[in-house]
């Protein structure tokens, strides 16, 4: 008897009766204990005994994958859980009975594979992809945000990731997130789009070959901002591999969307859609014009204006994407004063930021003469100038030499205008400086070129002359050749300030460009200025006196 | 010896003679053949020889005429040459002054340039005054937006301590009788209203999912608890039930049959559309489940129109009501005829007065 009361109270015959009052959850557990065995030989007028092995069972499985959920959120308990092969732990309480342990097991999964590559390959190894997505349809909205989760973080590791993910058939299940009605979930399901499609354009057809674009340009339209965020970027991934799927989103309509969604106060959904209509507008010139004709005009210039710094450089980024194609483009842009936004902007940001905005400008310059003195006369040259002395960055020094190039090299006036503004001799240290490299040197030494083979501004060359390398020594002299010839009063000042010293101590080979215009220059001066400016000539004279005898 | 050869001469010569005599018939037929063959010949040969004369007299003038007309052709070349190039010259003449026209006034126009680079300036200016007005506009909204918040901030804490509220007797700590007037925060302890003891709302457990899914930080809150809501909650006074019990049926979760449970869409759900659609178009009876064996005694009765139906009976219409299709009802044998109504006003023509005196 007693041995039986044991055994009965070790089945853990809990205290109170009836099922009414366990707590809900084990609503649905109740069913499968009532047809429960007893343990012990039932005696007839004992009641059938409650099943609580299996509510220990369920009661067990759910707090192991809520220990896992919270575990996996520690990036430190993530080693130990990998070594306990915990994935393969996991697998089974997905096909769980109870919706719950569902949940908190997918959602566990999730952060796993967020982790770590690793622990992603891992989970897809064990097979748990299909399983995942077999029964989606039917579960409820948690577990369809988790299974969103579990796919987003698998895929964002690696390409070939994300291709297991798209073989397994997991795209038709994410459209059927995208078209459930809570945002959540569909905020979950674009997220794992978004990260499906950036990694190659192959990946990105078959996103949109699932079908998704038409429903992520709805999930724009949705009041919740988070929802709005993620399905901007999914579409700026999706249209930034080629021209076709960005001809693919447009003709989803989604531009109007985007457009309408600038004036938006949250920054960061304006630096999604920003990046996404810069994505659409940079692969051919009927996009940018399509792009162009939503009004974003002069909308966007006060997205440069933004206190965030990222807006402000996806801003710059659309406008010099928009800016780059055809001279028409960048006229329209000059004419709605966005040169002069875009300045300014540059004029306000440090660093990386401004990088959009210089290109902007050397784009803009470089298509027309007239485009680049609207350039000129909107106040640009400082900026860059101050671009090029303050920059650390190689690349941002570059591109800023580029654009003074381009504004520079279209007739006397442009160059002038350059020189004046003193950029001539930063250009020449940055391309004569040895921790340059070569690409900011290369670009240095043609923006130069540019600008001297059309200076006539002599006051800005001539310090250039005391200090400048061969390379560019020719194009000084050269423009020094033209404009002697006809200038008097310039031909004195090159005497008084030793140019004329400085160009004898050139020694050119003869017969070369160099020499010829050598000679030009020493023709517009007589014989003796010449004579006396050669080097060696103290020494001639001084050879003179000795040889001279003279007469008593 | 001279006779002898004279007279072997002669003999000689008489033999000439003879053969000659022989010969003589035969002469004139030769002669006149000869100078027949030399007649014929003639003509030929002289038409040969004309034709050679001519040829070759043609040879000498046709050389003669290629000289001529090569030294007309040159002097010809060169005149036209000089004035084609004379003539050049006037039009490159015109075409250069019109093109340099056209181009300093409709390509490189320096003052449409200058006006438009003015323009551009212009633009600029309002654009960046603009752009300038906006930000300070968001700067100020940030401010405003931070003020309000501490403001917010501040009222919440001097409700929270009204306590500190100086009383009649004793003053409180921000109101000390040192100083001249009484700190704002008293006044701001005055104006405001004591915090109920209620406790804050507790979100229901699935608004914060929602927003909190994202980046999954919680898991998912299923309920194994009642909310905390109205736990202890006391039951209020009168034939109330226990409010437990009450909150158990309020949120007991739904529990949907399986049928309702599976969506339209899913793979069963679309499984049975077909069954679902069999049924509707082949019905074994077309009169349905009827729930009464007498329901249609009862619940199917005619309901007359009101509008045809008076307190005697129902004016029959319809089929019973159009005398025509039944030609066995009619009491006469043949149908109405459509009479018109007279009209009283024509009735009395002629009629009013009298005609002649007599009296109508």
């Amino acid at each position: 008897m007693s041995q039986r009361q044991v055994l009965q109270g070790r089945l853990g015959r809990g205290p109170g009766p009836g099922p009414g009052q366990r707590g809900w959850g084990w609503g649905w557990g109740w069913g499968s204990g009532a047809g429960a065995r007893p343990l012990t030989r039932r005696s007839p007028a004992d009641p059938a005994l409650p099943p609580a092995v299996f509510e220990q069972y369920q009661r067990a499985r759910s707090q192991f994958a809520q220990a896992v959920a919270d575990f996996a959120a520690r990036p430190q308990s993530i080693d130990t859980l990998r070594s306990a092969g915990v994935v393969c732990l996991l697998r089974p309480l997905l096909l769980d009975v109870v919706p719950s342990i569902r949940q908190t097991a997918a959602l566990a999964l999730g952060r796993l594979a967020d982790y770590d590559v690793e622990l992603a390959e891992a989970v897809v190894k064990a097979g748990i992809l299909p399983q995942l997505i077999c029964s989606l349809p039917e579960e409820n909205r948690y577990y369809k945000k988790a299974a969103a989760f579990v796919l987003r973080a698998i895929a964002k590791h690696s390409p070939q990731l994300a291709q297991a993910i798209v073989q397994s058939g997991a795209l038709g299940m994410l459209v059927i997130c995208l078209e459930d009605f809570d945002p959540g979930v569909k905020e979950g399901a674009s997220w794992a789009f978004g990260y499906i499609a950036r990694h190659n354009p192959e990946l990105s057809q078959a996103v949109v070959d699932a079908g998704a674009v038409p429903l992520l340009v709805l999930c724009i339209q949705e009041p919740e901002i988070a929802l709005k965020r993620i399905a901007a970027s999914t579409l700026s991934d999706i249209s930034k591999h080629s021209p076709e799927l960005a001809q693919t989103v447009v003709a989803a309509g989604a531009i109007a969307y985007l457009a309408q969604m600038i004036p938006n106060p949250d920054a960061k959904l304006k630096r999604q859609v920003l990046s996404a209509l810069s994505q659409i507008a940079k692969h051919s010139v009927d996009l940018a014009e399509l792009v162009v004709e939503a009004e974003i005009f002069p909308v966007v210039l006060t997205c440069l204006k933004d206190s965030d710094e990222y807006v402000k450089k996806n801003g710059a980024t659309l406008i010099r994407e928009i800016a780059k194609h055809t001279p028409e483009l960048s006229q329209l842009i000059v004419n709605s004063g966005g040169v002069a936004a875009v300045i300014d902007c540059i004029g306000s940001c440090r660093g990386t930021v401004r990088l959009p905005g210089i290109m902007t400008l050397g784009y803009v310059a470089a298509h027309s003469e007239n485009l680049s003195m609207a350039v000129i006369v909107s106040k640009g040259i400082p900026p860059l100038c101050v671009c090029l002395i303050e920059e650390h960055e190689d690349h941002i020094k570059a591109a800023a030499a580029w654009a003074l190039g381009q504004i520079g090299r279209h007739t006397a006036e442009h160059a002038r205008h350059v020189a004046v503004a003193n950029v001539l001799p930063t250009l020449l240290d940055i391309f004569v400086d040895t921790c340059s490299s070569e690409d900011l040197k290369v670009k240095a030494k043609k923006a130069l070129k540019n600008i001297l083979q059309k200076c006539t501004y002599l006051p800005a060359l001539e310090p250039l002359l005391h200090e400048a390398p061969p390379s560019i020594m020719k194009y000084i002299i050269g423009q020094y050749s033209k404009v002697l010839p006809h200038d008097s009063k310039a031909r004195r000042l090159f005497v008084t300030t030793g140019g004329l010293k400085k160009v004898q101590e050139i020694q050119a080979e003869p017969g070369s460009l160099l020499q010829e215009y050598i000679n030009t220059i020493n023709n517009c001066y007589p014989e003796e200025i010449v004579r006396y400016y050669s080097p060696g000539y103290s020494e001639m004279l001084l050879e003179r006196v000795e040889n001279y005898q003279p007469v008593l | 010896m001279a006779a002898a050869s004279c007279g072997r001469e002669q003999g000689a010569s008489m033999a000439a003679l003879a053969r000659l005599q022989e010969r003589l018939e035969g002469l004139r037929e030769e002669y006149f053949l000869t100078n027949r063959a030399i007649d014929e010949d003639r003509k030929r040969k002289y038409k040969a020889a004309v034709k050679i004369q001519r040829w070759f007299r043609a040879c000498r003038v046709q050389v003669c005429l290629r000289h001529l007309t090569k030294m007309v052709i040159l002097i010809q070349k060169w005149w036209r040459g000089y004035l084609r190039r004379k003539h050049f010259r006037e039009i490159v003449e015109i075409q250069k002054t019109w093109r340099g026209y056209y181009v300093r006034k409709y390509i490189h126009n320096f003052y449409a340039l200058k006006k438009y680079l003015k323009a551009v300036s212009m633009n600029n200016e309002f654009v960046r005054h603009e752009l300038q007005e906006y930000t300070e506009m968001k700067e100020n909204e940030e401010k405003m937006k931070d003020l309000e918040k501490k403001d917010k901030e501040k009222k919440y804490q001097a409700r929270k301590m009204h306590y500190l509220l100086s009383t009649k007797q004793i003053p409180g700590i921000y109101n000390s009788p040192l100083r001249k007037s009484p700190d704002p925060m008293e006044l701001l302890l005055q104006k405001s209203k004591p915090l109920t003891h209620r406790k804050q709302p507790v979100k229901s457990p699935f608004a914060d999912e929602l927003y909190g899914w994202p980046t999954c930080k919680e898991p998912p809150a299923f309920v194994t608890s009642l909310p905390l809501l109205h736990a202890d909650r006391r039951k209020p006074q009168g034939p109330f039930r226990d409010p437990a019990e009450v909150l158990r049926q309020r949120y007991k979760p739904l529990e949907p049959t399986l049928r309702a449970r599976e969506s339209m869409y899913s793979a069963p759900g679309k499984a049975r559309e077909p069954t679902r659609r069999e049924e509707w178009r082949n019905p074994i009876h077309d009169n349905e489940f009827l729930p009464f064996s007498s329901y249609h005694k009862n619940y199917e009765k005619y309901e007359p129109s009101l509008f045809k139906s008076d307190k005697y009976g129902q004016e029959a219409y319809g089929t019973k009501y159009f005398r025509e299709v039944y030609p066995k009802k009619w009491i006469a044998d043949k149908d109405f005829e459509t009479l018109f109504p007279s009209i009283a006003l024509f009735e009395k023509f002629g009629k009013t007065y009298s005609s002649t005196g007599q009296i109508v």
